[in-house]
């Protein structure tokens, strides 16, 4: 195969196949939490496609060229957790001194990251499937790109959603949830590609 | 159930079970709560080893309250967390192999579940060792129980089996897409539907608190206080209830009062004079 097509295919199998809200179940809480407009949904789905390729490029460089080489692997979860909240502090110190239009559109987004479990759980799947460093890096964009995808048509749904008649016990969070699942249905439908 | 005294042990167990269930009350923890239930036992063991994390987390935060200062203390937390899920995972690994391996990438995530950041800031901090402790395992329990009760019912509808042992015999097809990644958002959005109707406290079923739906929506505290957040709705809307049920009695008592009022009146007037008689019936009619 050549370059092309195994980034593609990396492309299409962490964002679409491997759907990490619908099909991992990972970044639930701002999925149903944030997902209330457009606008903030995608200002969302950037932030976490920033923080979680950077983490992911961290977290394996670290791995790769630290843990793995001193025997430290069952330290995975403890380096990884700390470096991805001390990222976050950096990004958001970094962007509100060099690049404040950035920082207006992500800012407000960038904290509620940290405990986001999608990027702790990007950066462990990148060592569980033993990845290298580029595909480290590529899978952890393409799965967060997934996420943005997720959170954007959820956001659309539950805007056209808003003066829909909806029976009483079902409105907020179990008409989201439902909408979640059908989403997932359809997602499922990606599975055949691979 | 007559009123426990505070922060008893026996109060703390009560609270984390029942009264502040996290996973049905606090709506904490969402993404394990739908990931590993496809079956009761991997909701037993994803309960039990966050219930283990919590009590552990909540002693060791509780004994150094006061040591850890205010402006670093959710890393703090969060590198204690990570300590004893790892430990958590080694162990899990050695002596349970089969759980480990169906609970996955679940078991590490365990560092960014709400619930466990959430009693550390609410409780664990701010409340002396024991009742910690105690607080931490009822939470724990509660997690749990309610991870196991959406395991049954996915393993039963979807597997047509419950812990394992066949339930339903061969001849009905059990309807698979409930161990399937969409039947774990179809079985919760049910149970909150269910939660709303029956009108039960939830974080959720208020407009007050769609804002901190889940987690999520009071993500800017989410870095550890999302418990409190949802803890507060929660004693919102209780205070909420108690006041209008409060107000409902009073506006009935004077009405009482005022009918009573009122006929007494009317009957003085009536002895009074004919023409006060048909001025009410106007007014009635009215």
């Amino acid at each position: 195969m050549s370059d092309i097509t195994v980034i593609l295919l990396t492309l299409v199998t962490t964002a679409l196949i491997n759907n990490v809200v619908l099909s991992q179940f990972m970044g639930l809480c701002p999925f149903l939490g944030v997902s209330k407009q457009i606008k903030t949904a995608a200002g969302m789905g950037a932030a976490v496609i920033f923080v979680i390729t950077v983490a992911s490029a961290l977290t394996s460089a670290l791995y790769r060229g630290i843990l793995l080489p001193l025997e430290l692997t069952y330290l995975n979860t403890i380096v990884f957790i700390a470096v991805i909240a001390a990222l976050v502090q950096f990004a958001e110190m970094f962007l509100r001194k060099f690049s404040p239009p950035l920082y207006n559109a992500l800012g407000v987004y960038l904290p509620l990251i940290t405990t986001n479990c999608a990027v702790l759980g990007a950066a462990l799947t990148n060592v569980q499937k033993d990845y290298s460093f580029g595909m480290s890096v590529l899978s952890g964009f393409g799965t967060a790109a997934g996420f943005a995808i997720a959170i954007i048509i959820m956001a659309g749904i539950r805007e056209k959603m808003a003066h829909a008649p909806i029976p009483k016990a079902f409105r907020g969070m179990p008409i989201t949830l439902l909408i979640a699942g059908l989403m997932a249905i359809a997602f499922m439908g990606f599975g055949s590609i691979a | 159930m007559k009123k426990l005294k505070k922060n008893t042990p026996l109060e703390r167990l009560w609270n984390g079970i029942i009264k502040e269930n996290p996973t049905f009350i606090l709506m904490l923890g969402m993404c394990p709560t739908l990931a590993v239930t496809t079956s009761a036992i991997n909701g037993v063991g994803m309960g039990l080893s966050t219930a283990a994390v919590l009590v552990m987390s909540n002693l060791v935060i509780s004994l150094l309250r006061k040591i850890i200062p205010g402006q670093v203390r959710m890393p703090a937390y969060i590198v204690i967390v990570a300590s004893f899920v790892t430990i958590i995972e080694m162990l899990l690994h050695a002596f349970v192999t089969p759980v480990y391996d169906s609970l996955g990438i679940f078991i590490p995530l365990i560092v960014v579940n709400c619930i466990i950041l959430g009693r550390a800031e609410a409780y664990a901090s701010k409340n002396k060792v024991i009742p910690s402790i105690f607080d931490g395992l009822g939470m724990g329990l509660g997690f749990t129980l309610a991870l196991t009760l959406i395991g049954m019912l996915r393993e039963f509808l979807g597997a047509g089996t419950l812990f394992g042992m066949q339930v339903i015999p061969d001849v009905i097809p059990p309807i698979a897409i409930f161990v399937l990644a969409p039947g774990a958002f179809f079985v919760l959005a049910c149970l909150t539907a269910l939660q709303n109707k029956l009108n039960a406290p939830s974080a959720t079923n208020k407009p007050e608190a769609e804002a901190s739906l889940a987690c999520g929506g009071d993500c800017s505290k989410c870095a550890g206080t999302c418990g409190a957040g949802n803890h507060r709705a929660v004693i919102l809307d209780a205070a909420t209830k108690k006041e209008a049920a409060d107000r409902e009695k009073a506006a009935a008592a004077k009405a009482a009062a005022e009918k009573k009022a009122a006929a007494k009146k009317a009957e003085a007037a009536a002895q009074n004079s004919p023409v006060a008689k048909t001025e009410q019936g106007g007014d009635s009619h009215e």
